[in-house]
């Protein structure tokens, strides 16, 4: 590696480079040039972030993983580590692999180690960018230094890039667009040494029709295609940025979102817009979700169709609240008093998040009950880079019908799944509806009766039975048998997938399923299962004293299959490659 | 819709006219000489002589004796959980300009599991009439202490005597930016009325206290407002009170046991409903006929 820049760079199929500052540098945004311009070059991208619960300041971190073929986790290991400062180094010289290349700024990074063959560059970010911009602030424009440091490196392409940061940029001032240029310029032109410098290989076409950006993003783009117009919200980490989307961007569509004062109050206005005829939508994150819980159970017993998405985070309590953690599902599917059905979905990427909103909303509606997306911490913030969704085959229309209703309607059929009239809608039998929580007949009136709330039972339980049915098995990445399925749901789809691949590689049978539908789950999950000797279900929550994650021991319960294995981390990061590799390894080798 | 048909007219040629007979539901279940039976009678009556559309008429109720009001008028109609009615309601009013929404609740409902969302239903200005059954005393739940309880009453949380203070509903609805604020009597049908009118046809969050003595676990609570029974009911001269003073009002609101009746406040501010609709509207006339598909699509392609 110590081609000169002008000699022939070397080619790469993949990178991953790790950013290391605190949360003022602007790191994320100079991952966020990055990803966008992975998009609209056809290379893939992933990238994962770390940011500080503090509002102003602390380390946080950055990771991209760019590359010409299908890129499917931030990476475990980086290729290049660039260091702000002298935290930046200690904390994160270990996330670099052997020999990999460690650019530092010497203002800042005082004491180097050298171990397994690392290349130290040092770069003075700081006070190149002074001397680029003028001036005496400090910390501004560093982050563009940087980033044009990358561009010349990875020979990324300039034009799309600087036109890229030009559209951010010039939304600003023409000032801050100029200082952002001279910062790149500066950073593009820098003497790196003799480290040399890297091109991606033409990778396998991917799709022309690509966009970039993080889950929460798209998951509002999908609810809003999904016909969602109303709802109502309160602030927590990570959900927020999906609430203040739909605050900004519904009334473009005549919708409103409103901020409530608390969980109780929002989720109560949002079962208020579903039972005014809409498509509404609430969310939180953990501890929001609890704060729902009541209300949910009314959804489910008043059959109203509602859409709640929790971005779960670490828990219990206020817990990590940056961090990712999949502990809720089990507060997702029973988290609330009585016998009350609900279904639960989870995305397993930052594409399908676009696409489970519509699958909430058309199974809300079909199945008149409450649906619960289970995001995370990961997922809503990563970017990735994927086929941009085709809105004119997936639009729905926002669904209020006020047409009236014949004489013989009822609110709550026993033959049939409940579809209300809500206010507007005429009743030709002079007889109005009346939705309520309470246990009722048929036409809505209160009941104590042993025989219509066991009827009543069986009917709300029954809806979530002929899904069951209804719904396909998950897709198999790998063969449909084997000797080990690897079993995950929501942001872990990455990792696992690499696993599967390198497991395959040196010859094992493995393969993976990735369970979207985590309630009710597909009926024929146990015959897929079948297929294989062993079944390691891998999930970030705790196993419990019983010594089963969450979704392990649903299977379990569902299935008594003893095949059945948990492997289960807390520790607040994704997973690593490795660590699955290692559990399914284990796995493999037992009995 | 709405293919008319000679043997089902529809009601878009034949408006049907709202009567009592109309409107009545399912009998109340409410106690023999409850209070709430006159409140709902008034209701009716005032909804007779308002002639609103039968199905642009929508009640909403929380948890409590009081709040099974939906189930006794042929509207439609929602009973929710307890404390929550007024944020269903605001997700119904604003998500349903056409429709006139009317939420009804007790002392508990509404003051104490439902307190906050009564703030901040008030402040955002929601376009509803709420009207708060006030038995000073939790019915349903069988004798406990309201917030409304006065100190001193004995109840089966507090057997020697109501220890705490108890809120004052005009002040608490003045601070918490209520346009409309009235308190009333079940016992004065006539009076009742006219408020109920006067709340229905503000152009604002509406709220009306009106006494409705609990029978069966306070009865006698009213009796000092009861003129039949030696009490008086002292009803606000607005001759003499601005209703548009809230120092007035708090005035008012700050006299003993069983203190005014009337209209305490009530100004004219913009709607949370009429604010939202504004920005709507400039949104939409920024967008130039573009439709919501094109919207969508276009916001999506900003992330190639
Ligand atoms: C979450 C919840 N907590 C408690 C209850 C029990 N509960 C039902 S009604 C009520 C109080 C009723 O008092 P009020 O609102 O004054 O109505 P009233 O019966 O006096 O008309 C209580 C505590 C409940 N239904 N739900
Ligand atoms: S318990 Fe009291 S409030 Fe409830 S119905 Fe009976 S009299 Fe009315
Ligand atoms: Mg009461």
């Amino acid at each position: 590696m110590s081609t000169p820049p002008t000699s022939t760079p070397t080619s790469l199929r993949n990178a991953v480079i790790r950013l290391a500052g605190n949360s003022q540098d602007g790191i994320q945004s100079i991952g966020g040039f990055l990803a966008r311009l992975a998009g609209r070059t056809q290379k893939d991208v992933m990238t994962y972030m770390t940011i500080p619960s503090t509002i102003s300041g602390g380390p946080s971190i950055f990771q991209l993983h760019l590359g010409s073929g299908e890129v499917r986790s931030p990476g475990d290991e980086s290729d290049v580590l660039v260091a702000f400062y002298q935290h930046s180094y200690d904390n994160h010289l270990s996330a670099l692999r052997d020999g990999g290349i460690c650019i530092y700024d010497p203002d800042e990074v005082k004491e180097l180690k050298s171990e397994r063959g690392i290349v130290h560059v040092p770069v003075p970010f700081t006070s190149a960018t002074i001397e680029a911009i003028g001036g005496s602030s400090r910390d501004r424009g560093k982050n563009m230094f940087v980033l044009g440091l990358l561009c010349a490196m990875y020979q990324l392409d300039r034009e799309k890039l600087s036109g890229i940061v030009a559209r951010q940029f010039g939304k600003k001032s023409e000032d801050i667009l100029r200082n952002a240029m001279l910062a790149f310029d500066a950073g593009y032109a820098y003497p790196v040494g003799d480290i040399g410098s890297f091109n991606f290989a033409e990778g396998e076409h991917l799709d022309e029709n690509r966009i970039s950006t993080d889950g929460n993003t798209l998951m509002t783009m999908g609810l809003l295609c999904a016909g969602v117009r109303y709802g109502s919200a309160y602030p927590i980490t990570p959900w927020s940025p999906i609430m203040e989307l739909l605050r900004t961007e519904l009334p473009k569509y005549g919708g409103i979102y409103v901020q409530a004062e608390d969980e109780l109050a929002a989720v109560a206005m949002t079962i208020g817009a579903a039972f005014a005829g809409h498509l509404a939508v609430t969310g939180s994150s953990g501890p929001g979700l609890s704060l729902k819980a009541e209300a949910l159970s009314y959804a489910s017993m008043a059959e109203l169709p509602l859409i709640v998405i929790n971005v779960q985070r670490g828990g219990p309590s206020t817990g990590l609240p940056t961090s990712v953690e999949q502990s809720d599902l089990l507060q997702a599917i029973y988290g609330s008093h009585g016998d009350a059905p609900r279904i639960v979905l989870g995305p397993q990427d930052v594409e399908d998040c676009f696409y489970i909103a519509l699958e909430a909303g058309r199974l809300a509606r079909e199945y008149s009950c409450p649906v619960i997306i289970l995001s995370d911490q990961a997922l809503s913030s990563r970017i990735e880079a994927f086929t941009e969704p085709d809105v004119d085959k997936h639009w729905v229309e926002p669904p209020l019908d006020i047409t009236p209703r014949p004489a013989d309607f009822k609110p709550y059929p026993l033959d049939q799944i409940t579809r209300h009239a809500p206010p507007g809608t005429k009743m030709e039998g002079g007889k109005y509806p009346i939705v309520t929580g309470l246990e009722h007949d048929e036409w809505g009136h209160p009941s104590s009766s042993p025989v219509i709330h066991q009827k009543m039972t069986d009917k709300r339980r029954r809806k979530l039975e002929e899904l069951a049915r209804a719904l396909p098995n998950p897709e198999i990445y790998g063969e449909a048998e084997g000797d080990l399925l690897i079993v995950g749901w929501g942001c872990t789809c990455g990792p696992i997938r690499e696993t599967v691949d390198r497991l395959r590689s040196e010859g094992h049978r493995v393969s993976s399923t990735q369970i979207r539908h985590l309630h009710p789950l597909p009926a024929g999950i146990g015959d897929m299962f079948s297929r294989f000797r062993k079944v390691l279900v891998v999930e970030m929550n705790d196993s419990g004293v019983y010594g089963y994650g969450q979704l392990a021991m649903l299977l379990r319960a569902k299935l008594a299959d003893p095949r059945i294995e948990s492997f289960c981390k807390t520790d607040g990061l994704a997973f690593r490659i490795r660590e699955v590799v290692a559990a399914a390894e284990k796995t493999l080798a037992s009995a | 819709m709405s293919t008319a048909t000679p043997d089902a007219p529809s009601a878009d040629t034949a408006p049907e006219k709202l009567t009592k007979k109309i409107l009545t539901a399912d009998h109340p279940t409410w106690c023999p000489g409850c209070g709430d039976f006159a409140v709902l009678a008034a209701f009716y009556k005032v909804l007779e002589k308002l002639q609103y559309p039968h199905e642009k008429i929508v009640c909403v109720a929380g948890i409590g004796c009081s709040s099974r009001f939906p189930y006794f008028v042929n509207s439609h109609g929602i009973h929710f959980i307890h404390g929550r009615a007024l944020p269903l309601a605001t997700g119904v009013s604003l998500s349903r300009p056409d429709v006139h929404v009317f939420v009804f609740g007790g002392d508990g409902d509404g003051f104490s599991i439902g307190g906050n969302h009564l703030n901040h239903a008030a402040r955002k200005n929601i376009k509803l009439t709420y009207v708060i059954m006030d038995n000073n005393v939790y019915g349903l739940t069988k004798k406990q202490t309201s917030p409304t309880s006065p100190q001193g009453f004995k109840s089966k949380t507090d057997p020697t005597g109501a220890i705490d203070r108890p809120i004052n509903p005009m002040k608490q609805l003045l601070a918490s930016g209520a346009t409309f604020i009235a308190r009333t009597h079940a016992a004065q049908v006539k009076h009742m009325m006219e408020v109920f009118e006067r709340a229905i046809l503000h152009d604002g969050f509406s709220v009306v206290e009106c006494l409705s003595e609990c029978v069966m676990f306070y009865a006698g609570s009213f009796d000092n407002s009861t003129p039949r029974k030696g009490g008086v009911y002292d009803i606000i001269d607005e001759s003499a009170h601005d209703v548009t003073d809230d120092t007035a009002a708090f005035k008012l609101a700050d006299e003993a046991a069983p203190g005014k009746f009337g209209v305490f406040y009530q100004v004219q501010r913009p709607t949370k409903n009429a604010l939202e609709q504004k920005w709507i509207d400039a949104e939409q006339a920024r967008l130039a006929g573009k439709s919501p598909k094109d919207v969508l699509k276009n916001r999506i392609a900003q992330m190639r």
